[in-house]
């Protein structure tokens, strides 16, 4: 719905469309990886990042 | 291909200056803190569980995993080792958050230079920081906490329907949109965030206070930072675009 709604509001051409849904998942994965693992080494090695940008910890 | 390419450099170069920025403004504000909170939570606690280097001698001391923690894990050695570990998962995280944005804007016809980039750079601080915030507070050390699974879903929730909430604000017109856009905003906090049975801390209320604070302000700089780089950048790597977007969407994105 809002992508239909956005599709028609500024005419986002159907070949952009996977190339910037590869880009956002990618983005989504790092964040996450970095953020969000409940990976011991991973939380202990980002641990002040993600104190200081108040992501979800301990 | 191209167009994935070009947003992925952007990023790259957005990300890793405003990560740097981010960690040393971290250096002064917020770190100290965190450090400091740490010998509260380790005195407090039966070595609920210890950041800090030290591995050999507190692995054998601390047979409790508290919060899940296993004492056995590898962490990065207080001081620089651990300011590298934190820089690079800063810079991380800029890159990630860079990449969500670009995307985000080029659906919408792209930032259109540093004053665009700066928008989007402050939508993604409410959606990211300011209404996760609201119900789960920036938390330091030896806080507290609800379950981590049930935060981190209302979290990813939150910032979705804030970040949603906003474009539909934004990009539509009708008073319906606007109307579901509100709730969008609103939902998550009336939902509420998972809080702990208990608040009480060793943590003093005025270093809490203080850490908030400075969470808040650092990444309202990193996340304006963050977006105007994208929004300056994205205009210098184009290259090849035009030939694979075709020119109706060339049009629509100048």
């Amino acid at each position: 719905m809002v992508q239909n709604s956005a599709a028609t509001a500024v005419g986002i051409s159907a070949s952009k469309i996977i190339p910037l849904s590869m880009t956002a998942l990618l983005g989504l994965f790092i964040v996450g990886f970095v953020g969000f693992s409940h990976l011991e080494v991973v939380h202990n090695a980002a641990h002040d990042t993600r104190h200081s940008l108040a992501f979800p910890c301990h | 291909m191209s167009l994935f390419r070009n947003i992925v450099f952007t990023a790259v170069i957005a990300g890793l200056l405003s990560g740097l920025l981010l960690t040393v403004m971290q250096s002064f504000s917020t770190v100290p803190l965190i450090l400091q909170a740490e010998v509260f939570e380790n005195a407090g606690g039966e070595a609920a569980h210890s950041h800090d280097a030290a591995p050999a001698a507190a692995g054998a001391a601390a047979p409790a995993a508290d919060h899940h923690h296993d004492d056995e894990a590898w962490a990065p050695a207080d001081g620089f080792e651990r300011f590298i570990y934190t820089l690079a998962a800063d810079m991380l995280s800029g890159i990630g958050f860079a990449l969500v944005l670009i995307a985000a804007s080029e659906a919408f016809g792209g930032f259109k230079g540093w004053r665009g980039g700066l928008m989007f750079g402050i939508a993604g601080f409410l959606a990211v920081i300011l209404a996760p915030g609201l119900g789960l507070p920036p938390e330091l050390p030896g806080m507290p906490a609800a379950e981590l699974g049930p935060r981190q879903i209302w979290w990813v929730s939150t910032a979705v329907c804030t970040a949603l909430g906003l474009g539909l604000l934004v990009y539509t017109r009708s008073a319906v949109f606007a109307a579901l856009a509100v709730v969008l905003l609103i939902a998550p906090h009336l939902v509420g965030a998972p809080l702990p049975p208990s608040h009480e801390t060793a943590v003093p209320m005025d270093l809490h206070a203080r850490f908030v604070n400075a969470v808040y302000a650092t990444n309202l700089v990193f996340w304006a930072v963050l977006g105007a780089l994208a929004g300056v950048t994205r205009e210098r790597f184009r290259a090849g675009e035009e030939v694979s977007a075709g020119s109706p969407a060339k049009l629509a994105s100048r």
